[in-house]
């Protein structure tokens, strides 16, 4: 309670108008007493009688897809949703019928392999989201029991109307009702990160009724009874009132606390339950998010449904040709084929019913080719994914160590479509930049000072160079250096310069303008400082960044800001004549607010001399206009500084002052509170003149230059995607000026590049804004952003045989009539022409709206990254989301489908892992359709000779179990280990990325190309062995073969052949894929002695056929030698001219690695250039 | 990725000195655990398809194609066969209109006797086969008709689910053995002379011996069998069990294809070039039906077994397939060398327009 004391400042009181203002704003209230307003919450009785007819949901929060109960059908349901697994549980029900050509055991037991394999994977992944939810559900919270004790309760036990105490640094555990908290005005701070993904801190205040409840005691006979909004998703409003101590009282959302925010800078709050569970606003606010699939599994149906018409094609040939022979069987009441007694059999070989028995046969066909459909083909790719998964998350290089975050893919069904990304769309703050601002640079009376570097004039050193390759390799060790240079970084201020630091600056000329600039920034803000009692440093919390940055920065030039009342500020101040620390405070007299429209914000104080001071701070736009005649001394010096700062990247504020004396100031303060407490509707306008009379006539200081600064590798990594060939826009609400400056800083905007510039600033346009007509305006504008397009567009026509390339910078409200239906396309044409697109204040509708339009105008995969929950419409409509977890903000990071630490860890993922996990699962998926095809088509084969009678060559076991036993682990071992070349080359070779975008590996014609490569081999293999063990004697007994014998051998072939092209299809080999491959082989040997070892009841016709028949016979050991080396041949060719004549990529780059490797020439680091320009 | 030395260095897990700023709590960090497995750096052998390979690999294949050929092709040479097809021969002339009605009636006289030449010098055993063609024993209703419960013991011998309608008799009672295949036995019956002295045709040990110990009962005899109205083919001695009847065991091992050999039985005698050998053929079996032909295949066996050359054939046109495309890539190769990995060659650098950036 002490420190609770202590910090019973009426804090509100600081914050003029402003904050309570802001949030007013947002409200539109909706109408009292309508529909939706019927909740009744009894706080403090959760269990009365009343509560309990409502039954609110319990605060047991569960993102799980399935329960215990419905765990079992839903999965199933879903499973047979797949064309492909409906397909074989209707052959697998078939194949308890008579039509079956197989035993229905057989037949079942590889779709219960595979769909509990399925399940499982379900049920592990359910269950790990059901770990998560029962860690946030078990936290604790202190809850009212009775007699004011308050006790220590899960989260999941809250019910509505309890009353809990949140401390500091602790989330809410559900939408709760501000009561009371430990300062006395009853307001908390409250970040709101996981909800809008916002850093500032966010002020609350309880009714002024319900402030004195602030301690545990008070709650012993407290009663209070709320109605309220139903359960709602919109965060910003809420509407309800409150009856206490027999008065009505009415609430806003200024006293909802919102579950999932955490409460900061105040020691506890006491709160009232309102929503709990799954009607909390945060749940309300979490739909589900939209599955998406990836481009080469959507192909990849398709192919499945190629495969579906050729199996049928072969089932209605088979069909055809049965119906016939069938009738040919009764020749005029004779039978042919007397020996199946064709007068006396059933329907399904009937003569006299031929038409009919032709169409179950067809049925039949149906099930003994359903090998051409790869029964474990969707299994094993999720396996594969999930592996592929682990990688990503485990991949030390993209481990975050500061933040200790490692990369998560959260989803595995879009790691193939990162090798894909066409155009990436990224949110600038938080993603390119850190989000926190460096203090870099000053100009104070006309004189520059700080030496730092930043990173845009860093990346044009390199260009100068002309060597960003190596620059980027470096990149890791560069930031490491910085942090060793700087003995003990501090954030928020890189600023170097002997002159001014450590107290040095009083030598410097100017001394008196020097002290008044840094007090300026010591004192213009409204920041809180936050002492560390056991250290006795002090942080601070800011609205902004930059503010954050300029009273540190006061602090490290000796101008310590320390305390804050709600009147006054006070600062520890170095003083140039006696050189000691002296303690100041000023009176702080009032506050002029920051807004967008400003630009500007100031501070009148009184200081100890009773000088009163307007301390003024904005932008240079607005800010030279206000400079009085006698305050331009520096002027011009300033305004080149600017211009130095803003080509740097810098965000730069001008700094200016002015004296008051008491008689103006009085007479200004007058109009001012008169403005301020006017009720009008031009209250705004009021106060916007009042406050334009106190700023003016100012007194130039100086300027700072405030670095957003980029993540680190930021431009490197833009590089590496540029050459890449991905296409970056960025999406930012940050303003025009900024959004360049950080384009240029993060090279993606060059200097030599021409920029296409689409705004509406135009005066004509801002003059009919003055008229307000709506229509004209909306016209005009229209008009205006028509014709800066249509002019774009011819610019860029002249230029295409020319090197010059375009940048195309677009404000939001351009943005918005550009997004119109008639008008995306002719803009969508212009941006695709142009190098790079940066849009400026866009909301995030837009963002969403962009992206959508990209997707779907180009048809190309696009790649959304964000951090904020801004953002979260942007990640869903892409192809892939991608969120930055680098801050706290959850809310992104949720709704993406990877996330990652940092923006360079990009260039990780997109170009090493896109690509691998693209080229492996395109390999894999055409290899299984290959082995499939070059299994079933033997069948298909051997049917020919069999009259399609649908008898199947082989045993019915060795039907089942071909594609789980015999072939599948190689098949995963490629799509897990396959790489075509090493991560390092991956990076050094950007270009190779073009294979995935231009989606080469899953042409239609490779897909093809393999199906036909599985057609030769099964004609190969099927002919070959039928024709070399014919009718002759089979060994030196004289013993024939029989279709034992003959099935045994074709299906030894096939299995060498599948395993062995892929041997030949991939070009790693480690030890685990020799093993599958190997394997494979050895395990069908090993097979086929037990099962023939088994009695002949089970292994019916291959009873100990290797055993006996076929290893003692040369002609098996021969067949076995020449047709699998035979069928291999067509591909094997193909191969090497292929890769002799035509080769691809990443085929010249492996062997530009093996001449490297003996060589010894890959570090040259001028070879290395040559390689990539 | 230049990285690779500093993290490789942090990744020697474990120890908490190695990291500049290490984060706060080190035992709870999340840094992924560093392993070759994970990292995907296995070791890996990374073979590329160079033309040294390519060719070396036909070479390689045709050089040990070609003489495996040879020698499988000399191996079916020296194999010598006598085959004579008799299924049109065998009809008596006044019936070689109405076949049917011939083989069908059992009045009409079956046997049909021919002579046959040694072309060259036959080492015992002489293995003698019949030969059916367009005779669908692959067919799956046919395939499916037996019961093999029934054929390995006697107290299967109601086991017929598989075998209407050559299941039971009108009466009721199983027939052994049950189904189509055994019902529709091959019935020609063979007979040898060599100058007037007869030829012994050994049936023992012309079927697996799996199949005698394992799949056809010794306790089992036939019962019932060809009593119906319908008969198909040969009887069976219903006083030797199944286990013994090789000719049944033989015919109940269904061919692959429609055109298949089966083993009659065995000559142990060597016969002489140019000797004439008469054979009585009893021609009951119904082939006419079916349009299907019948041979008489008399044959030694080499290492390779019966004579087929296309084993031979095969491996000598791949072997030499593989020497001419190794030729044609060393000529390529000559005419039109082309460096290993030569850079200019990736497609960002043919066309400078394609370069991005």
């Amino acid at each position: 309670m002490a420190g609770a004391k202590k910090k019973r400042l009426r804090l509100s009181k600081i914050y003029s108008f402003a904050c309570g203002k802001k949030s007013m704003k947002n409200e539109e209230l909706p109408p009292v007493g309508g529909a939706g307003f019927s909740r009744m919450v009894y706080c403090n009785e959760p269990d009365c009688f009343e509560a309990g007819i409502h039954n609110y949901p319990q605060n047991y929060v569960s993102t799980t897809k399935y329960n215990v109960a419905t765990f079992v059908p839903k999965s199933l349901f879903e499973q047979f949703r797949r064309v492909a697994n409906f397909y074989f549980l209707v052959t697998g029900i078939l194949s308890f019928t008579p039509l079956a050509p197989f035993t229905a055991v057989s037949a079942i037991i590889p779709l219960i392999i595979v769909i509990i394999a399925t399940m499982v994977k379900e049920g592990l992944e359910d269950l790990r989201r059901h770990q998560q939810d029962s860690e946030v559900n078990n936290r604790a919270v202190l809850v009212h029991q009775q007699n004011g004790v308050f006790n220590n309760t899960e989260w999941k036990n809250l019910k509505v109307g309890d009353i809990v105490k949140v401390e500091k640094d602790k989330f809410f555990p559900a939408d709760l009702l501000l009561l009371s908290s430990s300062y006395d005005d009853a307001i908390c701070y409250v970040e709101t990160m996981n909800l809008d993904g916002e850093t500032n801190l966010k002020l609350k205040q309880a009714l002024e009724i319900t402030s004195s409840l602030n301690d545990d005691s008070n709650f012993r006979d407290f009663k209070a009874s709320l109605k309220c909004e139903d359960p709602n998703p919109s965060l910003y409003t809420f509407v309800g009132s409150m009856e206490y101590e027999e008065q009505q009282y009415s609430l806003s959302p200024q006293q909802i606390l919102l579950r999932d925010s955490k409460l900061r800078n105040t020691e506890y709050i006491y709160g009232a339950v309102i929503f709990t569970g799954h009607d909390t606003k945060v749940m309300q606010n979490a739909t589900a998010p939209p599955s998406k699939r990836s481009r080469i599994e959507r192909k990849m149906d398709k192919i499945i449904y190629v495969l579906f018409f050729c199996l049928f094609m072969m089932a209605f040939i088979g069909s055809i040709i049965f119906g016939v022979k069938t009738k040919d069987d009764l020749k005029n009441g004779r039978m042919t084929r007397w020996y199946l007694r064709p007068d006396d059999i059933s329907i399904l070989f009937d003569p006299n019913y031929a038409a009919l028995a032709a169409i179950f046969h067809f049925l039949t066909a149906l099930m003994l080719y359903n090998y051409f459909i790869p029964i474990s083909l969707y299994v094993s790719i999720e396996v594969v994914k999930l592996l592929q998964t682990l990688f990503i998350n485990r991949d030390i290089h993209m481990y975050y160590e500061e933040a200790d975050k490692p990369a998560r893919a959260r989803t595995s069904n879009l790691n193939e479509e990162l090798g894909q990304v066409d155009t990436i769309l990224s949110d600038k703050t938080g993603t390119l930049t850190c989000n926190s601002m460096e203090f870099v640079k000053c100009s104070i009376a006309g004189t520059a000072y700080g030496h730092g570097v930043t990173e845009v004039e860093r990346a044009a050193a390199g260009r100068r160079n002309g060597k960003p390759s190596v620059q980027a390799n470096t990149n890791g060790m560069n930031h490491i250096d910085n942090l060793v240079d700087s003995e003990s970084p501090i954030k928020g201020f890189n600023f170097k310069d002997g002159r001014v630091m450590n107290g040095k600056w009083v030598n410097e000329p100017h001394v008196d303008v020097i002290q008044k600039f840094f007090r300026l920034l010591a004192v213009c803000h409204t920041a809180l400082p936050d002492v560390d009692e056991n250290t006795g440093k002090i942080t601070y919390e800011a609205e902004s960044p930059d503010e954050a940055a300029f009273v540190i920065a006061a602090r490290e030039f000796g101008f310590e800001f320390y305390k804050r009342t709600q009147t006054s500020i006070s600062v520890l101040e170095f003083d140039p004549r006696t050189g000691n620390k002296v303690e100041r405070t000023y009176e702080l007299l009032s506050v002029l607010e920051f807004n967008s429209a400003r630009k500007r914000m100031s501070v009148i104080v009184r200081d100890e001399e009773g000088k009163i001071l307007v301390l003024c701070k904005g932008a240079d736009s607005v800010m030279f206009d206000r400079i009085g005649k006698n305050g331009k001394e520096f002027e011009q010096e300033t305004r080149d500084h600017v211009n130095v700062y803003a080509d740097a990247g810098l965000r730069t504020l001008i700094l200016a002052y002015r004296e008051l004396d008491e008689d103006k100031y009085k007479e200004l303060n007058k109009k001012f509170n008169e403005a301020k407490n006017s009720i009008s509707a031009d209250r705004d306008i009021l106060i916007e003149a009042a406050a334009d009379k106190i700023e003016r006539d100012l007194i130039l200081l100086g300027a700072t230059a405030v670095e957003d600064k980029l993540q680190d590798g930021v431009p490197e990594c833009i590089n590496k995607l540029a050459q890449a060939g991905i296409k970056i826009w960025v999406l930012t609400g940050d303003k025009m000026e900024t959004a360049i400056n950080i384009g240029f800083a993060c090279s993606l905007l060059r200097q030599g590049m021409k920029q296409i510039i689409i705004n509406l600033e135009s005066p004509e346009i801002q003059a009919l804004e003055k008229s307000g007509d709506q229509d004209a305006i909306t016209k005009a504008s229209k008009e205006s952003v028509l014709r800066q397009i249509t002019v774009g567009k011819f610019q860029l026509i002249p230029s295409s045989g020319s090197s010059e390339t375009f940048a195309l910078i677009i404000d939001g409200k351009s943005l918005a009539y550009a997004l119109e239906d008639d008008m995306k396309n002719l803009f969508l044409e212009l941006a695709l022409g142009c190098a790079s697109v940066i849009c400026c204040r866009s909301s995030p509708k837009q963002k969403a709206l962009v992206t959508r339009l990209v997707k779907i105008g180009t048809g190309k995969t696009t790649l959304g990254i964000g951090d904020g929950a801004n953002d979260v419409g942007m990640l869903q409509e892409a192809d892939i989301g991608i969120g930055i977890s680098g801050a706290e903000g959850m809310q992104a990071v949720m709704s993406s489908d990877v996330a990652i630490a940092q923006f360079r860890y990009l260039e990780r993922l997109l170009l090493v892992h896109g690509h691998w996990c693209y080229r492996r699962l395109t390999s894999m998926i055409c290899y299984f359709f290959f082995k499939n095809i070059a299994f079933g088509f033997t069948l298909f084969l051997y049917e020919a000779y069999a009259s399609f009678s649908g008898q199947p060559a082989y045993n019915d076991w060795l039907l089942s179990i071909y594609s789980l036993l015999f072939t599948s682990l190689p098949v995963m071992s490629m799509g897990i280990f396959e790489q075509d070349v090493s991560a390092r080359y991956c990076l050094k070779f950007p270009q190779l990325y073009q294979e995935g975008v231009k989606d080469v590996l899953f042409s239609w014609r490779r897909i093809l190309g393999w199906m036909f490569n599985g057609f030769l081999c099964a004609t190969i293999i099927f002919f070959g062995c039928n024709k070399a063990l014919e009718h002759q004697a089979f060994n030196k007994e004289g013993f024939t073969v029989g279709r034992d014998i003959i099935g045994a051998t074709m299906y030894t072939c096939v299995v060498w052949v599948v395993n062995m092209q892929m041997g030949l299809a991939i070009s790693y080999f480690t030890l685990l894929q020799h093993i599958a491959a190997w394997g494979s082989i050895a395990l069908w040997y090993i097979f086929i002695i037990i099962y023939g070892s088994l009695s002949p009841t089970t292994s019916t016709n291959t009873y100990q056929i290797f055993t006996e028949a076929l290893a003692p016979a040369a002609s098996y050991w021969l067949v076995t030698i020449l047709v699998p080396i035979t069928a291999l041949i067509p591909y094997f060719t193909y191969a090497a001219i292929q890769r002799q004549f035509f080769p691809r990529e990443h085929e010249i780059i492996q062997r530009l690695r093996a001449e490297e490797k003996s060589n010894g020439i890959a570090n040259d680091p001028e070879y290395i250039n040559n390689m990539v320009r | 990725m230049n990285t690779k030395g500093a993290t490789s260095s942090g990744g020697n897990d474990g120890n908490p000195s190695d990291s500049a700023s290490p984060p706060p709590s080190k035992k709870n960090s999340k840094r992924p655990k560093y392993s070759r497995f994970t990292q995907q750096e296995l070791p890996a052998c990374k073979p590329i398809l160079t033309p040294g390979w390519v060719i070396t690999a036909f070479t390689v294949v045709g050089i040990l194609f070609i003489p495996i050929g040879l020698v499988c092709l000399f191996a079916s040479e020296r194999v010598v066969e006598i085959v004579y097809q008799y299924e049109a021969d065998c009809v008596p002339a006044d019936y070689s209109n109405n076949v049917l009605a011939y083989i069908q009636s059992s009045d009409t006289n079956k046997t049909c006797t021919r002579t046959l030449t040694v072309p060259k010098y036959m080492k015992n055993p002489v293995f003698i086969y019949y030969q059916l063609d367009n005779f669908y024993q692959n067919h799956r209703r046919y395939v499916k008709s037996r019961s093999d419960t029934q054929l390995r013991s006697k107290a299967g011998e109601r086991e017929i689910k598989n075998c209407p309608p050559e299941g039971t008799t009108k009466s009721g009672d199983p027939i052994v053995p049950c189904g189509l295949i055994a019902w529709s036995l091959f019935n020609d019956t063979y007979g040898f002379s060599l100058e007037n002295e007869v030829l012994n045709v050994s049936k023992k040990n012309i079927a697996w011996k799996s199949d005698q110990e394992h799949k056809f009962g010794s306790d089992v005899y036939p019962k019932n069998f060809q009593s119906g109205g319908l008969i198909g083919g040969a009887k069976l001695n219903s006083s030797i069990p199944l286990s013994e009847q090789e000719d049944l065991i033989v015919w109940m091992r269904t061919a692959a294809l429609p055109t298949f050999r089966k083993l009659y039985g065995k000559i142990e005698k060597e016969l002489q070039a140019n000797e004439n050998i008469t054979v009585v053929i009893q021609n009951n079996y119904n082939t006419y039906s079916f349009g299907g032909g019948k041979k008489l295949v008399l044959s030694t066996t080499g290492w390779i077994g019966g004579k087929n050359d296309f084993l031979g054939i095969a491996y000598l046109t791949v072997g030499g397939l593989c020497l001419f495309l190794a030729i044609s890539f060393i000529l390529v190769y000559v005419v039109k060398p082309r460096p290993l990995g030569d850079p200019s060659y990736l497609s960002w650098n043919r066309n400078p327009s394609g370069h991005l950036n």
